[in-house]
């Protein structure tokens, strides 16, 4: 009964806590995604489809949807700009719109602190807004923290706002009859089928109830957001390392401060093996616990941030090559990697809640003779 | 030399190439013997192809 509580208590204010997610900006290791440095010289077609792969691929402080040039050869975005919301250890909090960044041009000024926004990431400069660069051209202004709400964070209030409206919704039909209606029907065997084959042959019949919360709400989530990265007005939240780095922190706290006595006795002081042994297994255990979690994490990012990379330079390839052969072959190419997307859509977040009920299991199995 | 991560990406992708092909080759052994339990068995074999594809890609990162 106690942990019962404690379970709730704990993943409800941990959820809460991985919603204020620091807003966070990925450099690509792959150095020919690098964006160009010189806005103006759009003029070869990589360079624009780089940035335009970067724009897709990357958060940014406003939900732009897209851009295009009007008649008179100006950029026009479509979109709303975003609150940005800034600590810094000299002036404070600062709160203002990042329509004063006006996509990177201009320096805003708030409070008499001025931020400039270059390649994604906000610096204090001055009024100027000069950015001092060391010598491997990575600039070396002050970076304040960013708590903004950026387009991944509001698209995280989004996805959760919606689960919740679907899901109370459904548990409040389950009051009038047993047989759900509209699209309850197509979420109730999906629910059941994480409750009897993901949750109780790894947790047990006895403690699943437990995790159950937990478990379905990664599932719906990962499969809810990595389907909406792949539209077109995709906004990547699983693409973000931040994000994983979130749900698989979730688990691993949820393991560790659910953990009965069985689960410390087998990391220190595993039963059954020679002593010598037992005490070379300490360490590789423990370095285990932080593994497995480290493991879903990269597990889940990568698929998702290869899958797009992949995907968007393909689409890209189609726009390199204007002949009649090479683009439809590159747009096949890109429609069957887009199927196979949908099917890792789905699997990765079948295996993040495997594992993660996995995991569960291991922290409250009971003591059977090993 | 700089082509030294290629050829690590290479073998990394030959590394998991291989590992998911046996999981599978054993898996439909598998089925093939018993097909009632081609449930379990395509369960089994998803979790073990996502495991190796996770080290895959972490390396594959590093390199």
């Amino acid at each position: 009964m106690r942990r019962d509580f404690l379970i709730k208590k704990i993943t409800f204010i941990l959820f809460l806590v991985s919603f204020i997610s620091v807003a966070q900006h990925h450099d690509n290791e792959h150095s020919q995604y690098s964006t160009s440095h010189s806005e103006e010289s759009k003029a070869s077609l990589g360079e624009e489809i780089k940035e335009f792969i970067n724009h897709h691929l990357l958060d940014s402080h406003d939900f732009g949807l897209f851009s295009y040039e009007d008649e008179h050869g100006k950029e026009v975005h479509v979109g709303s700009p975003l609150p940005v919301i800034l600590y810094d250890a000299e002036s404070g909090l600062n709160v203002f719109s990042s329509s004063k960044f006006h996509h990177g041009e201009t320096v805003a000024k708030n409070n008499g602190s001025f931020f400039k926004l270059y390649h994604g990431k906000i610096y204090k400069t001055d009024a100027a807004g000069v950015i001092t660069y060391d010598d491997n051209h990575h600039a070396t202004n002050i970076k304040p923290i960013d708590f903004s709400i950026t387009k991944n964070v509001s698209f995280i209030f989004l996805v959760a706002l919606f689960m919740f409206l679907v899901f109370t919704g459904m548990a409040k039909n389950y009051k009038k009859s047993a047989m759900p209606k509209g699209f309850g029907r197509l979420l109730e065997p999906l629910i059941l089928y994480v409750r009897d084959e993901i949750a109780i042959p790894n947790i047990g019949k006895k403690h699943y109830r437990k995790y159950m919360s937990y478990l379905l709400t990664v599932f719906f989530f990962i499969w809810i957001v990595n389907l909406l990265g792949l539209t077109p007005v995709g906004i990547n939240v699983t693409n973000n390392i931040a994000v994983t780095l979130s749900l698989a922190l979730i688990t691993y706290l949820l393991t560790t401060f659910t953990a009965n006595k069985n689960y410390w006795g087998h990391i220190f002081w595993m039963p059954g093996v020679p002593t010598p042994m037992k005490i070379l297994l300490i360490p590789i255990e423990l370095l285990g616990t932080i593994i497995k979690p480290f493991s879903l994490m990269i597990r889940l990012y990568a698929n998702i941030t290869a899958g797009h990379i992949v995907l968007m330079s393909i689409i890209g390839m189609m726009f390199i090559f204007k002949n009649w052969i090479g683009s439809p072959l590159s747009f096949g190419l890109a429609f069957a990697l887009s199927l196979l997307e949908l099917l890792v859509a789905a699997l990765q977040a079948y295996i993040f809640t495997m594992l993660s009920a996995l995991y569960f299991g291991s922290a409250v199995e009971e003591h059977d003779d090993h | 030399m700089e082509g030294l991560n290629y050829i690590g990406a290479g073998l990394i992708v030959i590394g998991a190439a291989v590992g998911i092909g046996r999981i599978g080759g054993s898996a439909m052994d598998a089925i093939a013997r018993q097909p009632e339990a081609s449930g379990k068995i395509q369960t089994a074999m998803l979790i073990a192809a996502a495991l190796i594809e996770g080290i895959g890609f972490a390396a594959l990162f590093a390199a």
